[in-house]
């Protein structure tokens, strides 16, 4: 294709996007925009996949029927959350199976989230609230995201991950509200997670090398540390009204910015999680790259069933 | 207090309550994506009938105890699920073979008991299948899948039966607490329900080119409260919250 074709194809390409028309699968579309996409993608089907483990951890555990029942409804929410966005990355031209080694391999990557333990019930809790509402921050602007598949799957995602959130935070409610063991199991489980929950948002914007592209596109549609401010100011006052503590000296109401200020993110934890050296990040990988290779056996014979039907068909 | 209903009650609800868990253990490492999804559902469809017919056996009892009392704070000789669906999960052809013949029999009882004279025990199994003619179908269709699959699938399914025959009689077993709910109509003849599953057990395996064992023993003691060994450990996972913290509200 001669040059001037491909500044013209993305000069309507851009266009669109300024316009707000959402960019669909058989659409002209950057190379670069494609890859990101995959690659955003792609991580946040991981993230639903690997983020199954620490919570089903707790699914035989669980203190009574009905949280048992919410629990399993809820895990099996995120397999179905993966399952629709690896039909995303399809669309995109990435294969699924290809998609699912390269998070075994390490090449890539998931919500560091998934690599602490879940250590009490309360994580449970704590998890549906902070984690689950983490990701309801980044989510719902992706639903104004400009690629379609991707725009429309996090409609869905984010209506059940609302409820995800909701669960989670009855869970710290009850348990706050309970004996001094369960308020003590409530507010370790609070102190555990803040940090790393702040953390999913990614590295702050000066360091962030993906997200001006990201917004141009509009990919993305809020920076990393507006998300994460928006984040504190709306679950500090939900941990207030249980009468648990969020565990930073430096919080504080700022009354000039109308917003919370906040101390400073162990930033050399969030690279060292992300480079793989979490608490959980060899346990979660072993474990899915276990499941598929013991599950090998049954993808092959179902494939050898369903060639023999299709012979038996024929003839 | 109907001392023979409760009996009945619990004997159903364990059989639930159990392999539920046992299903719930496989959660997050499923075969392939939408395996896990399967298996978590069922997992749930199971807790969902373990709460209402334990609820149901509590109220029979009359002494106050709810589902949660009775799923979590029994000791292990009050259980009464069959030795079946304590079994481990070991591989996806076992636990596929475990769950059909297991459906293979719950389907036709609940297909028995939606006419029952008990207006309860009619409602609860009228809800309980329409969801286990889904398990039924999904378990039948992997043992055919896996017998006629590789050559491999079909040696590792066929042990799976091989190991698990065994424990199918005992389904079946028959006491006084049958005998006496059978007369009032509240439940049905268990030797038309074998004779059912045979049949449906038979035509699956047919054609899914597997071999009905011909070893004759059967193990049976968990409708008397006599289990495995591996009934402790599920306990002791399934009930580690109300034990480490009793009484408490969650």
């Amino acid at each position: 294709m001669k040059e001037l074709d491909i500044n013209e194809l993305e000069r309507r390409f851009q266009e669109k996007i300024d316009k707000d028309i959402k960019i669909e699968p058989n659409d002209w579309m950057p190379d670069n925009y494609r890859q990101t996409l995959i690659r955003q993608i792609s991580q946040h089907a991981h993230s639903e996949i690997v983020g199954m483990l620490p919570e089903g951890n707790w699914i035989t555990r669980a203190p009574n029927l009905r949280r048992k029942a919410v629990l399993l409804a809820k895990v099996q929410d995120e397999a179905g959350h993966g399952l629709y966005l690896y039909s995303a990355t399809e669309t995109l031209g990435a294969d699924r199976e290809d998609t699912i080694d390269d998070l075994h391999s390490g090449k890539a990557k998931y919500s560091s989230i998934f690599n602490y333990p879940t250590l009490s019930w309360a994580d449970m809790g704590a998890i549906g609230w902070l984690v689950d509402g983490a990701a309801i921050m980044n989510q719902v602007p992706l639903c104004r995201c400009s690629y379609g598949p991707y725009a429309r799957a996090m409609v869905r995602v984010c209506k059940e991950e609302s409820f995800h959130q909701r669960q989670g935070y009855e869970i710290m409610t009850t348990l706050a509200n309970g004996t001094p063991e369960q308020k003590a199991m409530a507010q370790d489980a609070l102190n555990r997670f803040w940090w790393p929950a702040l953390m999913m948002f990614g590295p702050s914007d000066k360091d962030s090398k993906h997200t001006a592209q990201s917004m141009a596109w509009k990919i993305k549609r809020q920076t990393n540390d507006e998300l994460r401010q928006q984040m504190v100011d709306i679950t500090v006052p939900q941990a207030e009204l249980i009468g648990l503590t969020v565990p930073d000296p430096d919080l504080k109401w700022n009354e000039e910015r109308g917003h919370y200020d906040f101390g400073e993110i162990n930033w050399d934890e969030f690279w060292n999680v992300v480079k793989g050296n979490g608490p959980c990040n060899k346990e979660r990988v072993e474990a899915r790259r276990k499941a598929k290779e013991n599950g090998a056996w049954v993808r092959e014979a179902a494939n050898a069933y369903a060639a023999k039907q299709k012979m038996k068909k024929a003839s | 207090m109907d001392n023979a209903l409760f009996e009945y009650l619990v004997r159903l609800g364990d059989d639930s309550l159990i392999l539920g868990h046992r299903l719930s253990e496989w959660c997050g490492h499923g075969p392939i994506l939408e395996e896990d999804i399967a298996m978590t559902n069922i997992a749930l469809d199971l807790v969902g009938q373990t709460t209402s017919i334990l609820k149901y056996a509590g109220e029979v009892e009359g002494k106050g105890r709810t589902e949660d009392d009775l799923a979590f704070l029994r000791y292990e000789r009050e259980y009464r699920n069959t030795l079946l669906v304590e079994q481990p999960n070991g591989d996806f052809g076992v636990t596929m073979m475990r769950q059909f013949l297991f459906d293979a029999f719950r389907k036709p009882l609940f297909e028995q008991l939606v006419n029952s004279s008990d207006a309860q025990i009619a409602a609860i199994a009228a809800k309980s299948l329409k969801e286990t003619k889904y398990h039924f179908k999904h378990s039948a269709e992997w043992v055919i899948r896996l017998g006629d699959g590789t050559e491999e699938s079909h040696e590792r399914v066929q042990n799976a039966l091989n190991d698990l025959w065994r424990y199918t009689d005992e389904m079946f077993f028959t006491d006084e607490v049958d005998r006496d709910l059978e007369s009032r109509g509240i439940t049905f003849s268990m030797e038309d329900l074998k004779n059912t599953w045979q049949e449906t057990v038979k035509s699956v395996l047919d054609q899914a080119t597997l071999e009905i064992p011909t070893n004759g023993w059967q193990h049976d003691g968990g409708r008397k409260g006599l289990h495995s060994e591996h009934l402790g450990y599920i306990l002791a996972e399934l009930q580690y919250m109300q034990r480490a913290y009793p009484g408490m509200e969650w």
